[in-house]
């Protein structure tokens, strides 16, 4: 019976399908950071992709524009606050990030490589997971809720950082039955709408769902400032939606679920630029 | 006054006597438009930026009347003639009654 | 397209309809602020410039322009929207030119005018269709 409902649900989609391809566009931040938004697809999901897409490229032409440049941007009012806060001394150590990281210019290379395995703290760390180390054991401070604005405007920040740079996260060693993990949730039809991220970012991506152009749903742009609720998204935040949307029961936002999840959609854009904070619908 | 609100200008550091630049302008605000409701089913009254002007050494440039149809964190990019050096100022005003400003200086040559 | 007297209350006839029987107010509203900012004078077509996407990313931030040779002040409304009034430009002595862009909420599809009041008194309208859309699966 949840098979067949699939099928129609499936049959549906197909029926009402509209085909609009990804634009043939470069991007180029501020006029001199070239943003690479097509590459080939990493070994492990060349069976399914021959290239890799940025959402960029399934975007309209404004929203296009509106990422190009930093100052029309909105998503960099966000990124400036944080980079108050990155200077700003909080916890009983009385130290700021900068107080050992200097400036945040220094971090460019650092999330190209998250989430990762902290070997110190025995885990897969998310960007936010490692935050919020360093701010409850070196600087005696309270751990910024997942996903909440502080959180996701320094992960903005340090993203920022480090646009123009290729995604790199590592699939293997210690963290790869995570990564096996999210596989399987990214393969796997859930909800009352029985579909998987698959279904919609694999085989249909260049369709038109209702009136959005459905893209890879890579993450390489994240966190995204998003026009629909005009602030930025995180990953987590992101899936969580995505899941509730499939009408199943979804995860919450720091969950080992969704860390796996972010390894897994993150490698699938090893290639791509990190581009966040960017612009979506 | 409303939280977080922070604006943003963009200007060229200097420009030849009588040029026509490009200015840009970003300010952070919500613009609660008064139009949503809470949990609750009661509207969220509405709170936005209502006046913007650009002004340089004591001369208008524009000014923008905003009313809530302008989108969350309000931009702005107009044109300005520079006859001489000097500094453009920018404000903001907010219905609740709070003012918001910056300003740029633009040097000729 | 010549706009006369009757082709502007013709396109807020048509605007009330297009919104729909319970914004039955808006129309109202918007032949208000058109004839508060005119004082009931003539809208022709000419030296006003609107531009607008012809379909919107999403109806929360939807980037316009206005552009005039001799544009004092422009009205720009949202015929769609609860409450038309959008902004108005008013340009100074040091403005560089009749000219701004911004970004503004669209409610649904829907027509964006924009009035001119010129430097020689007349009074100029252009207008854009912006189709706003519902996207994706509602997430």
């Amino acid at each position: 019976m949840k098979k067949l409902t699939g099928a129609i649900v499936a049959t549906l989609l197909a029926s009402t399908v509209v085909s609009a391809d990804p634009v043939d566009d470069n991007l180029v931040l501020n006029d001199e950071t070239p943003i690479v938004t097509r590459a080939a697809a990493p070994a492990h999901v060349a069976d399914a992709l021959d290239e890799v897409l940025s959402g960029w490229l399934f975007r309209g032409t404004e929203t296009r524009a509106m990422q190009a440049d930093d100052f029309d941007n909105p998503g960099m009012i966000f990124v400036e606050q944080a980079m108050e806060t990155w200077k700003t001394a909080d916890g009983t150590e009385g130290k700021s990030c900068s107080s050992c990281h200097n400036d945040i210019d220094s971090m460019a290379g650092v999330k190209p490589t998250y989430p990762k395995w902290d070997a110190k703290a025995g885990e897969i760390q998310t960007l936010q997971m490692q935050m919020n180390e360093c701010r409850t054991e070196r600087m005696g401070a309270e751990a910024w809720g997942y996903d909440k604005t502080p959180a996701i405007n320094m992960e903005a920040a340090l993203s920022s950082v480090s646009r123009g740079m290729p995604m790199n996260v590592a699939i293997d060693g210690p963290v790869q039955s995570a990564w096996e993990l999210g596989k399987e949730m990214y393969y796997t039809r859930t909800g009352q709408l029985e579909l998987s991220c698959a279904n919609c970012h694999e085989e249909s991506y260049g369709m038109m769902i209702r009136a959005d152009h459905l893209s890879q749903g890579q993450i390489n742009g994240f966190p995204v400032y998003r026009l629909k609720n005009t602030k930025l998204n995180g990953t987590h935040s992101r899936f969580k939606g995505c899941i509730r949307d499939t009408r199943a029961e979804t995860y919450n936002p720091g969950s080992p679920e969704f860390i796996a999840l972010e390894l897994y959609v993150a490698s699938r854009g090893n290639g791509l630029s990190v581009e966040g904070p960017s612009i979506r619908n | 006054m409303a939280s977080g609100v922070k604006p943003r200008v963009k200007v060229p550091k200097q420009a030849a006597a009588g040029e026509v630049i490009t200015i840009k302008t970003l300010i952070s605000h919500k613009m609660e438009s008064g139009q949503r409701k809470d949990s609750d089913g009661n509207v969220i009254p509405r709170s936005i930026i209502n006046r913007f002007t650009c002004d340089f050494n004591g001369e208008n440039v524009i000014e923008v009347t905003l009313e809530p149809a302008i989108s969350t964190n309000p931009y702005f990019e107009f044109e300005a003639v520079v006859p001489e050096a000097g500094e453009f100022t920018f404000t903001w005003y907010d219905d609740d009654g709070s003012v918001y400003d910056t300003s740029k200086k633009i040097a000729i040559g | 397209m010549e706009l006369t007297r009757r082709s502007a209350i013709i396109l807020g006839a048509g605007a009330l309809f297009a919104a729909g029987l319970p914004k039955q107010g808006s129309a109202a509203t918007s032949e208000e602020l058109i004839s508060a900012f005119t004082g009931g004078a003539e809208i022709g077509a000419g030296d006003i410039e609107l531009t607008a996407p012809e379909i919107a990313e999403n109806g929360n931030t939807v980037p316009i322009a206005v552009s005039s040779g001799s544009a004092a002040e422009i009205l720009v409304l949202a015929m769609g929207n609860p409450t038309p009034n959008v902004a108005t430009f008013k340009f100074g002595k040091l403005a560089g030119s009749r000219a701004a862009s911004t970004r503004i909420r669209l409610a649904g599809t829907q027509d964006v005018v924009a009035i001119a009041k010129l430097d020689d008194g007349s009074f100029v309208q252009a207008s854009s269709t912006v189709k706003v859309t519902i996207g994706g699966c509602g997430g």
